[in-house]
């Protein structure tokens, strides 16, 4: 993403993994690209998902430094409706099995 | 233009003529891009007959439309689990056509809120999001043509082919930033 933002990084990895990952087989996976802007990936992850904008801005962060982050999971279904939002804003989304 | 304002539910932002014709040509050229690849959707009657449009399920050779239209999984580029090969040819049929339809949508709006000769632009905040998410196609389409870095410097040297295109590439950046700005909750 464009415009760095200069950060210490000291947060373990994506928000979810604390719930058992049966109950969330699925995860949305955002990868990093040199061009959505950071502000915009922000205001995607808020408005698509409802995150404050302190969620919203650590996910986008772990995007920007970490190369991807996980910024949802659940079910197949759940999952793949989140993927195909995501490409409808222009991130660069996926989705893949809880490991 | 000048930095996009939001005033209770209308957006408005002005660009003059010559800023007017880059965005509406960019869009459009955007816009005629994925609206041929809808054009090669399978047809069939059992699509017809059901109302389940099925896209390709092939990913576009053409990297911009690559860009534009991703896959639902990230393939291993050397060896790639067949499972997933499937599956993302799958999930792309079943979901491109839709992803086409907001896209082809999007731009449409900012075709019919741009005015050729420029000026004012007021949006509501639904024309405001398709703003948004359509100079993000564009800069996508722009920075994979241009081969677009984090680190990309604000000019190229003058010999690089790509300079010129870079100028546009930077002013569109903060067209949507600011717009990001203004929409932000």
């Amino acid at each position: 993403m464009t415009t760095p933002v200069e950060q210490e990084r000291t947060q373990p990895e994506a928000i979810g993994e604390e719930i058992a990952a049966e109950d969330r087989p699925w995860q949305t996976v955002v990868w990093n690209d040199p061009v959505n802007l950071m502000s915009y990936v922000t205001y995607v992850f808020q408005k698509l998902f409802g995150f404050s904008r302190d969620k919203a801005t650590k996910l986008m962060l772990d995007v920007h430094h970490k190369g991807k982050a996980i910024v949802t999971s659940g079910t197949k279904d759940k999952v793949e409706a989140d993927v195909a939002k995501l490409h409808a804003a222009g991130l660069w989304a996926t989705m893949q099995r809880a490991s | 233009m000048k930095r996009w304002i939001r005033d209770g539910d209308v957006v408005i932002g002005r660009l003059d003529r010559q800023e007017a014709a880059v965005v509406r040509g960019l869009v459009s050229q955007i816009q005629d891009m994925l609206l041929a690849r809808a054009e090669e959707a399978p047809q069939d009657e059992l699509a017809e007959l059901t109302g389940i449009r099925t896209g390709p399920s092939e990913a576009p050779d053409d990297p911009i439309l690559g860009r534009l239209l991703p896959d639902f999984h990230r393939l291993d580029d050397d060896a790639p689990d067949p499972d997933e090969v499937n599956s993302a040819a799958a999930l792309r049929s079943l979901h491109e056509p839709e992803l086409l339809d907001h896209k082809t949508g999007a731009a449409e709006i900012v075709l019919q809120t741009c005015s050729p000769d420029g000026g004012e632009i007021r949006l509501s905040i639904g024309e405001a999001e398709a703003w948004l998410a359509s100079l993000n196609d564009v800069r996508l389409a722009l920075g994979t043509a241009l081969d677009v870095t984090e680190d990309m410097p604000d000019e190229l040297p003058p010999e690089d082919p790509r300079s010129p295109h870079l100028g546009v590439y930077h002013w569109l950046t903060w067209v949507q930033d600011t717009l990001v700005e203004a929409m932000m909750p």
